[in-house]
């Protein structure tokens, strides 16, 4: 495999991330507790549909068949998307989301800080872009895991479930395989495995103020890295895809 | 007690650039300053009107009463020697 | 004096072009009336996120996600502007989200209509918001000061809105023949209801003799509605969709377009509740209402937690 064509998974991989999760968090709009959080959780979803577009936009440069970035967001079957199978969880409740976002922007903030020294210049910057954006996303979910951790007793009790529900599939977060060890000796990736301790002090500190319990370690859910996903892509991907699926020889 | 509530309004303040006043933009609710501080941020600023934001609860701002109107400001209005009009220079001054 | 308390004295700054703010002297029916128009107003933003949010996990690119996600997000931003207008006037957001759940506030008729396929997305945001511009246009200069001054914010944010649909209807009618059908067929659905969106006839209209006495409303729906027709059938014309009526017309000397009768019968009828998603829209609102009731609570838990000597700490 050559770097460029390695070059292309990774960036399929961060781009099909930002693009699920933007997905994911689109669905909410209008169904929000209250109008701000409304407003808040499609901030969000923009800031993600927006990395996407770059990412992807990349990732076809790369490519090097001419498609755009819409080809690869709209015309993939499931087996060739590269997001974490954390992005594509059901919203859920609340509580839910906010822990599906504690787990991914703790990572993000990490992993995009060790992006930015990429030897890739573009990779470098959309992570000093990415960094901005994930800050904000981090504080939004961090604030919330304390406010609902110390809440009620049934914010606790859900907040406690949603940790547990999704724990399974942080593990994943911090794989590398060949694509990526690769590109890490070529100074392109970032290294994944010092992450993970850090990220699990972040979210033990937290939890920690929010008066919650780090879930029990269990077997890590994984195959994202081969697009080898859950059930939950295939319904995301039907919603997504349908009309240009429907009208392929439309433009939009 | 409604436990169950919209919280509390706040009103927000916004610079558009350092050295320039805060404007009132409007009010949004919250609960705490960090929410506030993210909501005054997402409501008010998604177009890239400031770069700085002053929160505070509404129920804190002390506003002048209308019916005391003239008493407030009427006064001020005949002090006319506060303006720089009000003094005749002799012709040719410069820097004054 | 400024501030007398007296409708007579009220009713000469209204004539004398002032505005009247939060705190000064207002009869007790134009507080009423505000506090109706505003929440209605409100709730009508808030509900409009409903038929174009039905659409955002199927817009079909990336840019148009972008764009439809953030136009919707303005919407709930005016929602929020609005209500916090009303609340000026003494009332709390949470009393007016309980009038709209209980049918006592109501919400513009337009959005009780269905959003059946993309150019429906093209349709609102051309027709609906262009119609709504006329609208808020106008209400810039309405003379209770809260209120106007979210009109202005509002009317900065409102214009992109509308060329969103516009551009959505042009390529639509560049594009595939099976495009060009979907946008005619949303034309054909938008078209009247967009036209009702101004209300009754001036003949038939009962609350504006206040309105404009008051100056809260600053021109007739007779007239507003043929500002929007004016503007809105060049535009059809220009990128070759057919407005449904026979009978449209333009006057060459008056250079105003005359139009086919209204169907007045479906305008009441759907404001009665039976129209295509009375029902729908407001049990969406309250099921999330209630869905999320745990989190304010939990919200307010946490605050009190924090309180110290009478004063929030966090």
């Amino acid at each position: 495999m050559t770097t460029k064509e390695a070059s292309f998974i990774y960036a399929l991989r961060m781009g099909d991330n930002a693009l699920i999760l933007g997905h994911r968090l689109s669905e909410l709009c209008s169904k929000a507790p209250f109008i701000e959080e409304d407003l808040a959780l499609t901030n969000i979803s923009l800031d993600l549909i927006g990395r996407a577009q770059a990412l992807l936009s990349y990732a076809a440069e790369l490519e090097g068949k001419e498609k755009t970035a819409d080809e690869l967001a709209y015309r993939r079957p499931e087996i060739d998307y590269y997001n974490h199978l954390i992005t594509e969880q059901p919203n859920g409740d609340f509580a839910h989301t906010i822990i599906r976002q504690l787990y991914i922007s703790a990572f993000e903030l990490l992993f995009f800080k060790e992006l930015e020294k990429s030897k890739d210049k573009t990779f470098s910057a959309l992570a000093a872009k990415a960094i901005k954006e994930v800050s904000y996303h981090f504080e939004h979910a961090k604030n919330w895991t304390i406010r609902l951790g110390d809440g009620t007793d049934e914010s606790k009790r859900r907040m406690q479930v949603a940790l547990n529900d999704l724990w399974m599939y942080t593990g994943e977060l911090f794989e590398m395989d060949d694509v990526e060890n690769w590109l890490l000796s070529e100074g392109i990736a970032a290294d994944l495995v010092p992450l993970k301790p850090k990220w699990a002090q972040m979210i033990g500190d937290i939890l920690d103020e929010a008066t919650l319990e780090v879930p029990e370690d269990t077997y890590m859910q994984t195959g994202s890295r081969k697009g080898v996903h859950t059930e939950s892509l295939g319904h995301i991907l039907s919603e997504m895809q349908y009309l240009q699926r429907a009208y392929p020889d439309a433009t939009w | 007690m409604n436990s169950d509530t919209q919280f509390d309004l706040w009103e927000v303040f916004i610079q558009s650039k350092s050295g320039q006043p805060y404007v009132h933009a409007g009010s949004i609710h919250a609960t705490d300053m960090k929410m506030a501080m993210q909501n005054a941020r997402d409501s008010y600023t998604r177009r890239g009107e400031g770069t700085s934001i002053w929160v505070v609860p509404s129920k804190y701002i002390v506003a002048s009463n209308p019916d005391d109107n003239e008493m407030l400001f009427d006064p001020s209005a005949d002090k006319i020697y506060r303006h720089p009009t009000f003094y005749i220079m002799p012709e040719g001054a410069k820097n004054i | 004096m400024h501030n007398e308390h007296s409708d007579l004295n009220f009713q000469l700054r209204i004539d004398k072009g002032e505005h009247i703010e939060a705190r000064d002297y207002m009869p007790e029916n134009y507080r009423r009336h505000l506090i109706r128009q505003i929440s209605q107003h409100a709730h009508s933003e808030v509900i409009g996120m409903q038929p174009e949010g039905n659409w955002i996990t199927r817009a079909p690119s990336l840019r148009s996600k972008q764009i439809l996600l953030a136009k919707i997000q303005d919407e709930g931003g005016h929602g929020l502007y609005l209500y916090s207008a009303a609340e000026t006037l003494g009332v709390s957001r949470q009393e007016l989200i309980h009038q709209l759940h209980t049918g006592k506030a109501k919400y513009s008729n337009i959005f009780n209509y269905p959003a059946l396929n993309w150019a429906d997305i093209g349709a609102i945001g051309w027709l609906v918001d262009g119609a709504a511009i006329v609208n808020q246009v106008s209400l810039q200069r309405t003379s209770y000061g809260p209120y106007s001054r979210a009109m202005v914010r509002i009317c900065k944010e409102e214009s992109f809105h509308q060329r969103q649909g516009y551009e959505i209807m042009a390529k639509m009618m560049k594009g595939t023949r099976k495009q060009q059908a979907m946008a005619q067929d949303a034309m054909n659905r938008w078209w009247w209801p967009a036209l009702m969106m101004f209300g009754p006839h001036d003949t038939d209209s009962p609350h504006s003799s206040d309105a404009v006495k008051w100056r809260i409303k600053r021109e007739t729906n007779d007239e507003l509605r043929q500002k929007f027709i004016d503007k809105t059938i060049p535009q059809a014309e220009l990128i070759g969709l057919t407005v449904p009526d026979a009978q449209v017309k333009l006057d060459e000397t008056t250079k105003h377009y005359t139009i086919g009768k209204i169907n007045w019968e479906e305008f009441y009828r759907v404001i009665a509740g039976h129209g295509p998603c009375n029902k729908q829209r407001l049990d969406h609102h309250r099921f999330y209402f209630n869905q999320g009731a745990w989190v304010r609570e939990a919200a307010e838990a946490y605050k009190q937690k924090h309180i110290k000597n009478g004063m929030q700490t966090i």
